[in-house]
């Protein structure tokens, strides 16, 4: 892949948001005016934050892999990532925003008024939030990688250092600003090459075969596979073969492959001419942001659909750094209306990925034998449009990416950052934010370089399932339920939240194989959502003594509005 | 092979973190156990078990409190049951013979009436119940009977009426210490009650003056700064809440500063940059107004009052850090001697008029802890930069009203 002008495109994305970041809150609130002074963030602007930091690599190239590879159904990704904004509206947003809580802690100890119930709830916001960074930091290098052939651990070491160097020296004081910035210029590298693309398809006279199973090369196109991989033939065919089929070696040779499966060693090239039907390629794991589960999800597709559903739907709302924009909005009211602007700002967004997805399909169909199907975002400029046009196209898309990874991992290191300093850390002022910041990075920077090559989405799928499972039930029962007891909400956080843990924790490991254990483990949510509901519920009825003093204080301050709330105290 | 090793990390983590919570649960003072005579072990024990139980009494005697203590009480006094009550109902009944519950409290009319302590025979129908004798032993706080504490035993002791008498002294000067936290929370708010809402009066003098300068001159202009004077009092007056928000508070001193212009012209230049992130912090009622108006004193007095046209600068700055907000408040005055400042932040000199730096010190320090109080950089002729550390969350500090739209 060339990358004459993607390197200089990441540098730039990474000086502007320094740039926004540093200088953002001087240029525009500077003023000796008070009421432009005090304007307070508005819903829409709060809403392109909020969805500038949720907007990860996952999503930008990630999806776009997933449909590639999987096809339409891999589309429930985008709804549940969208849809889960719905139930934070629905149940969540106005009433955490007036709880004045600004973590989830926060949450914990303001409903709950307990140390014990805020230090788990802290625990497990780290948990999730360094679950989360990995996927950012090895999809950093997985882009590095595809670009310039770098080695995997360095992307992430560069997001790393660019983001705690952002962060510890203050740079994100218009975190509000530079996040906005971020969800324009993500939506602007996605929409861009997207409409060239699509003109380019246009002229291509338009093929709509996209999700024809199976798919067929469009023209003569050489597949250099990188790992030693197996493929399954529907039908015999012949290609040109460089390298090692089935351990036999051959050189530039026509090689016709019977049906069934074929095992290919890697750096074999496979040359394969035009209308040739693109092989399948076998259970294995590839690295990349695409998850490995999702190919064995096969086995029992409905009961993987749903699990993810569940996962993504209730797992936004627990996710730290959304949750800490909430802050942001002057009060419940402009917290809802925010939520409903993200769900149209992210509904936007994700309408883009899947159209990469499916030219993907019909123009680098091969990306599913290579294992590289994350980099289709990436390499589709080029390949459709080509020239110095494509390779400008190409660079946007990478800028776009690295401000995924920029955008989610500082919002992310901050969450993580801030619990650590407010509960772990001794509070000494702001120098203790930075070592938290540090701390923050370094433990998924270590992760990601000592088990390279995990499988992202799972790291991803996993981190939505545990904030499912563990902060769902303490929001929503919290919100909504008067009897909820600090032993409860505790038994059920890890209850809920730890077998969610485990459960993913055994299918990484890969501990059972296969079958009906497998698909339980691998999809979570569907059992370990209930799990924490019902553990709480149960817990909580079965200590009705330690409802704590002062509850229906605290959810009446949670639901009234907050004009009404003066009005009652005057 | 990664996979596998990312899976047990994960796995292995929440245990490890399980276990190390599980050995802080359950860690004994070991050491102890080497040193000294059997005696000496069981004193250890002793003390140790009271100072275990002591923790939850001082909440008061409440049913959490009564239940948190109840076991640590037994074990200290070794009976088979152990049962505190407050004047009207058991609180909590720990070890056998749970179903006396009822008739405990028709026994103890007497004890707590008298305020005695009385070893009294229970009735029981079952035969192998090992609960025969109750010593009641009344717990005491001023010289009123808060409740009893209940020591059941198979049979009358000396030993236990003596002991269980110990204890119940024990529980009632705890109860003490719980009713002296009290009042001393009670003192806290209340002094909060009287700290806020102190406009300066002079303020309030020189405001009024300036006004009635410009009645004849400029009466739209007189009118306009009765407004903003209605206004900024109206808020320091407002009664509900001890808290208001990072966005009222500015209004507020943009009132204020409305009118210290009309007094001083162009002399003040203030310049503002706020993030918009911190603008609904919660924070204690006029505690930077004080901070401005320390600095418009201190910076026009730099410049000296037969220069009036040397320009005072003053720079408000919030900035978004963390689970924190900073405010910083600079003037290029006459600054101060730190020497001087530390006497009038430790309250051993009053400065002239307003409310000034040590009560927003002592506020900021009672509502966010010691750790939070006012960071004050100064010398002679330097000017001063004051900085405010506001958390953003903090638990009982809610602002009261929503903030107003601009």
């Amino acid at each position: 892949m060339n990358s004459s002008y993607a390197v200089p495109a990441v540098a730039l994305v990474a000086l502007a948001t320094v740039l926004v970041g540093a200088f953002g809150l001087r240029i525009s609130r500077t003023t000796s005016d008070f009421y432009v002074a005090s304007r307070t963030v508005g819903p829409r602007l709060n809403a392109a934050a909020i969805s500038g930091e949720y907007l990860s690599a996952a999503s930008f190239l990630g999806i776009a892999g997933l449909v590639l590879v999987q096809g339409p159904d891999m589309l429930w990704y985008p709804v549940g990532y969208t849809a889960g904004y719905l139930v934070l509206l629905l149940f969540v947003a106005a009433p955490l925003r007036r709880s004045g809580a600004y973590t989830l802690p926060d949450f914990a100890e303001a409903r709950l008024s307990s140390q014990a119930v805020r230090r788990l709830a802290g625990a497990f916001v780290v948990g999730t939030g360094w679950l989360y960074l990995l996927p950012q930091l090895q999809g950093a290098g997985l882009t590095l990688t595809v670009f310039t052939g770098a080695p995997d651990w360095l992307g992430g070491l560069v997001v790393a250092v660019v983001v705690v160097a952002i962060v510890a020296a203050g740079g994100m004081r218009s975190i509000t600003f530079v996040q906005a910035f971020q969800y324009w210029l993500k939506l602007t590298a996605l929409l861009v090459p997207a409409l060239f693309l699509v003109l380019a398809w246009q002229g291509d006279g338009a093929p709509r075969h996209a999700f024809d199973e199976p798919g067929a090369f469009r023209e003569q196109r050489v597949v250099r596979v990188d790992d030693t991989i197996t493929i399954k033939l529907r039908a015999p065919l012949t290609v040109t073969v460089d390298g090692t089929v089935d351990g036999r070696v051959h050189e530039d040779r026509r090689v016709r492959l019977d049906a069934g499966a074929h095992r290919i060693k890697n750096g074999t090239r496979l040359t394969f001419a035009r209308g040739d039907e693109v092989p399948a390629r076998d259970h294995g794991t590839g690295g990349g942001l695409s998850p490995s589960l999702a190919e064995s999800r096969g086995e029992r597709p409905l009961y993987a659909t749903y699990g993810l559903i569940l996962a993504t739907f209730l797992g936004t709302m627990g996710l730290p750094h959304v949750v800490v924009r909430f802050y942001t909005s002057p009060h419940g009211v402009a917290a809802r209306r925010t939520t409903v602007a993200v769900l149209g700002l992210i509904g936007a967004f994700y309408l883009l990925p899947p159209v990469y997805g499916a030219l993907g399909r019909l123009y680098a169909p091969e990306l599913t034998l290579s294992g590289d199907a994350d980099a289709a975002a990436l390499l589709l400029p080029g390949r459709m449009i080509g020239g110095v046009g494509g390779e400008l196209l190409g660079a946007l898309v990478a800028g776009g990416a690295f401000a995924a990874f920029l955008s989610t991992a500082s919002g992310l290191t901050m969450a993580v950052a801030g619990v650590l300093t407010q509960d772990v850390l001794p509070s000494r002022g702001v120098r203790h934010f930075r070592l938290g910041t540090v701390f923050a990075m370094l433990v998924p920077l270590a992760a990601s370089v000592l088990v390279g090559g995990l499988p992202v989405a799972d790291a991803v799928g996993l981190a939505f399932a545990v904030s499912a499972s563990s902060f769902c039930p303490l929001l929503v029962l919290g919100i909504w339920w008067h009897r909820l007891t600090p032993p409860g909400a505790a038994a059920g956080m890890l209850v809920g939240g730890g077998s969610a843990l485990l459960a993913v924790a055994a299918t990484m490991a890969g501990f059972p194989k296969a079958g009906a254990l497998h698909a339980l483990l691998a999809w979570p949510a569907l059992w370990s959502v209930p799990l924490g509901f019902l553990t709480m519920i149960l817990v909580s009825l079965a200590t009705p003594g330690r409802v704590p003093p002062g509850t229906a204080a605290v959810l009446a301050r949670f639901h009234l509005p907050e004009e009404l709330r003066a009005e009652v105290k005057a | 092979m990664s996979g596998f090793v990312a899976g047990l990390c994960v796995a292995i983590l929440p245990l490890l973190a399980a276990g190390f919570w599980l050995g802080r649960r359950t860690a004994r003072p070991q050491s102890l156990g080497d040193l000294g005579t059997p005696v000496e072990h069981a004193t250890f024990e002793t003390l140790h078990t009271a100072t275990l139980a002591a923790p939850p009494l001082r909440a008061g005697l409440t049913e959490e409190a009564a239940r948190k203590s109840a076991r640590r009480l037994r074990s200290l006094l070794g009976t088979d049951a152990l049962c505190l009550t407050d004047r009207t109902d058991v609180l909590v009944w720990d070890g056998v013979g749970q179903h006396h519950r009822t008739q405990i409290m028709e026994l103890l009319a007497g004890p707590l009436e008298s305020g005695r302590g009385e070893a009294l025979p229970l009735s029981c129908d079952s035969p192998d119940c090992p609960v025969r004798w109750a010593v009641v032993a009344p717990l005491t706080v001023d010289d009123r009977v808060h409740g009893a504490l209940v020591a059941c035993a198979p049979r009358e002791s000396a030993v236990l009426v003596r002991a269980a008498g110990e204890v119940a002294r024990w529980v009632s000067v705890q109860l003490e210490l719980a009713d002296l936290d009290q009042s001393r929370t009670r003192l806290i708010e209340a002094e909060i009650k009287a700290l806020r809402a102190q406009i300066s009066p002079h303020f309030i003098f020189n405001s009024l003056a300036v006004i009635a300068s410009f009645v004849r001159t400029d009466p739209e202009r007189a009118r306009e700064l009765l407004l903003e004077f209605a206004d900024f009092t109206r808020y320091s007056f407002r009664r509900h809440g001890d808290f208001t928000t990072l966005a009222d508070e500015l209004h507020a001193i943009d009132h204020y500063l409305a009118l210290v212009r009309a007094r001083f012209g162009d002399r003040l230049d203030v310049t503002l940059q706020i993030a918009p992130e911190v603008l609904p912090v919660a924070l204690p009622f006029l505690c930077l107004q004080p901070l401005v108006e320390n600095a418009v004193k201190h910076g026009l007095e730099g410049k000296g009052a037969s220069s009036a046209a040397a320009k005072c600068r003053i720079g408000i700055t919030a900035q978004d850090a963390g689970a924190e907000a900073l405010v910083v408040i600079e003037d290029d005055g006459a600054g101060m001697d730190p020497d001087a400042l530390r006497r009038i932040l430790a309250g051993e000199v009053s400065p002239s008029g307003g409310i000034g730096l040590s009560n927003v010190d002592d506020r900021l320090r009672q509502v966010y802890g010691d750790e939070y109080g006012l960071v004050i950089e100064t010398a002679p002729g330097a000017g001063m930069k004051i900085t405010a550390r506001l958390p953003k969350y903090q638990p009982g500090v809610h602002s009261a009203g929503r903030l107003t739209a601009p």
